[in-house]
């Protein structure tokens, strides 16, 4: 079996919570094999990062280098390229960074590449057949991966249980010496971070949730009035701001807002896992939404198969009713 | 500026429900409606808003057959100046190495400043448009969510990062792009304009024309292969609520309030 490696992202000295899930991701491919870490970046954080990995990693192979103290994917791949040995399983986290850096390590390593992957279902020597899912997690796919001249993964997060090993700590192999200058053509500039918005959406117990199925502009209104009947506030999912119907800063996911309500009404909203990353802390997830294998069913704790754009102005006027509250 | 926009004809998932054949091994096909990729036509989009400012042409390619004519005149009823389908029998069953490796070829064919595709499609891996800059040695930025021309062949683009933040980057050209959703809005393409471009006859090329050893594309080459498709059984699942709907109104309330969430 090939060595695997594992690409570890880490902020301000600690590595992120995924550096566990794709260990376990690791030893699902290969139970006897230990993985290898590997961490580029500069400086003490770096240090730092390559400390908290406790015993899941046996040896964490380090790449200081000025030229990666923001992580460009350009930059790492090239010294990724130059240190990974050409038969290597290397696993990856399927988030921004991850597709910024994985198609192309595969490119040019010469090896197979499968993304999203949300888990591994038998290993034949080199074969590997995993499970991805396709159309927005309404079908399910099987596919078989030839690894024998290695072969790049990136692993969907939250897909394999981490499995955090927190006696002992890696033995840190210093390879920045094989790496070289880097250049590149991609110069990183800064970081805008996120505008607040008018309203803060983490900040609210019931959170009203509209996806594609509010269907335009104008039924937003539907609601924002539920909302206020119910003394919540109105999120959404990623369609809705991309149509420009919402403020991205009302955005529920991995590219939007991480919020933990007590409730959330997922309307009209299929339930890709994007959207499901930015829901934490376990809230009662009811989903109302008219296509009945919309894979939002699969999560939620109560379900209604039913047009949002009906059910909702009547669950308004109940509510309104309950709470005495003329309708407006 | 010259640029390429790499598309995809796939199934619509806002009009279609997906559902396993009766051999439980593929989807179902037959009822599918098709459409243009969500992503590639916001990436259509930022290539003719870029040549309405600066000048130069859009070029819209995809891989496929003769089904797929229908997204590319689309796009071009959209304003693009050319269509092109690259097809072979020889491409079929290519995994993504393959697809890029083919338009790789196509792209040497001509001379383009920008290529841009969208970031993922529905039944894709989102690795196209980083393995084509990797096969031409191309700069490549993923998750693109704006584009900022600056002087000296260089553009000044913005990535999609967590927590809605944004990466800002100088980029030089010529460069991959994949395009993420919600970058513009992209404009909307009726029936006439459809029909105004419907008898443009559309250039195909095939494996020879490119120059592509048949062997290092389609199914033979493929490292990546889907072997079937299945529905998954994730947990328990939701609770469905069969009710009339005022029942189901009374339940949610109830619920909502049981759960802390109305006071």
């Amino acid at each position: 079996m090939a060595r695997i490696f594992a690409y570890i992202v880490h902020k301000a000295g600690i590595a992120s919570d995924s550096a566990f899930e794709l260990a376990a991701a690791a030893r699902k491919i290969d139970s006897t094999v230990s993985p290898t870490a590997i961490l580029t970046g500069w400086g003490a954080d770096l240090d730092a990062a390559c400390n908290t990995l406790g015993g899941s990693y046996p040896e964490a192979w380090k790449i200081a280098n000025e030229a990666l103290a923001y992580p460009n994917a350009e930059l790492v791949r090239i010294a990724l390229q130059k240190i990974l040995p050409s038969d290597s399983i290397v696993l990856i986290a399927h988030e921004h960074f991850g597709i910024d850096l994985a198609p192309g390590l595969s490119i040019k390593m010469n090896s197979a590449f499968v993304s999203d992957v949300v888990d591994i279902s038998a290993v034949e020597g080199p074969s590997m057949k995993m499970v991805r899912q396709e159309f927005g997690g309404q079908v399910s796919a099987h596919v078989r991966c030839d690894s024998s001249s290695g072969a790049v993964l990136t692993i969907r997060p939250g897909a394999f249980k981490a499995t955090e090993i927190t006696s002992g700590r890696s033995l840190v192999v210093d390879k920045s010496g094989e790496v070289g200058s880097l250049a590149t053509r991609r110069r990183y500039l800064e970081t805008i971070v996120a505008e607040a918005g008018d309203v803060d959406i983490t900040k609210y117990n019931v959170l009203v949730s509209i996806g594609r199925g509010i269907q335009e502009k104008d039924n937003v209104s539907i609601a924002l009035e539920l909302a206020d009947a119910m003394g919540a506030a109105v999120s959404c999912s990623r369609p809705v701001v991309d149509a420009k119907w919402m403020e991205k800063s009302r955005q529920v996911g991995s590219s939007g807002k991480t919020v933990k309500p007590k409730v959330y009404l997922a309307c009209g909203i299929s339930g890709a896992f994007q959207h499901l990353a930015g829901i934490k802390g376990s809230p009662f997830l009811i989903a109302i939404n008219k296509n009945p294998k919309a894979p939002i069913f699969q999560v939620a704790d109560v379900g209604i198969v039913d047009d949002i754009l009906e059910f909702l102005p009547e669950l308004t006027n109940k509510v309104r009713e309950m709470r005495g509250t003329p309708a407006k | 500026m010259e640029i390429l926009v790499c598309v995809r004809r796939v199934p619509d998932t806002s009009e279609n429900e997906i559902e396993l054949n009766s051999a439980g091994n593929e989807i179902e096909r037959d009822e599918l409606v098709y459409s243009i990729n969500e992503p590639d036509n916001y990436a259509v989009e930022e290539a003719l808003q870029i040549v309405a400012k600066i000048g130069g042409n859009v070029t819209v390619a995809t891989v496929g057959g003769e089904e797929d004519e229908e997204v590319l005149r689309r796009e071009m009823a959209m304003g693009a100046n050319h269509g092109v389908l690259i097809t072979d029998e020889a491409f079929s069953g290519s995994d993504g190495k393959g697809i890029a490796t083919i338009l790789k070829a196509f792209v040497q064919k001509g001379n383009y400043d920008l290529i841009l595709t969208g970031v993922q499609a529905e039944d894709g891996g989102a690795q196209i448009g980083g393995m084509l800059a990797a096969l031409l040695d191309y700069p490549f930025a993923s998750l693109v969510n704006s584009i900022e021309l600056l002087e000296g062949q260089k553009l000044k683009i913005s990535r999609e990062i967590e927590g809605g933040n944004k990466e800002l980057s100088e980029i030089d050209l010529p460069c991959v792009l994949s395009i993420q959703t919600g970058i513009n809005e992209p404009r909307y393409v009726g029936m006439r304009g459809i029909r105004q471009v419907a008898s443009i006859p559309i250039p195909t090329f095939s494996a020879a024309e490119l120059g592509i050893n048949a062997k290092a594309v389609g199914e033979a080459a493929a490292k990546v292969k889907r072997v079937d498709y299945f529905i998954p059984s994730l947990g328990k699942g939701a609770e469905i609520l069969h009710g009339s709907r005022e029942e189901n109104i009374d339940k949610v309330l109830e619920l909502v309030a049981a759960k802390g969430g109305l006071k």
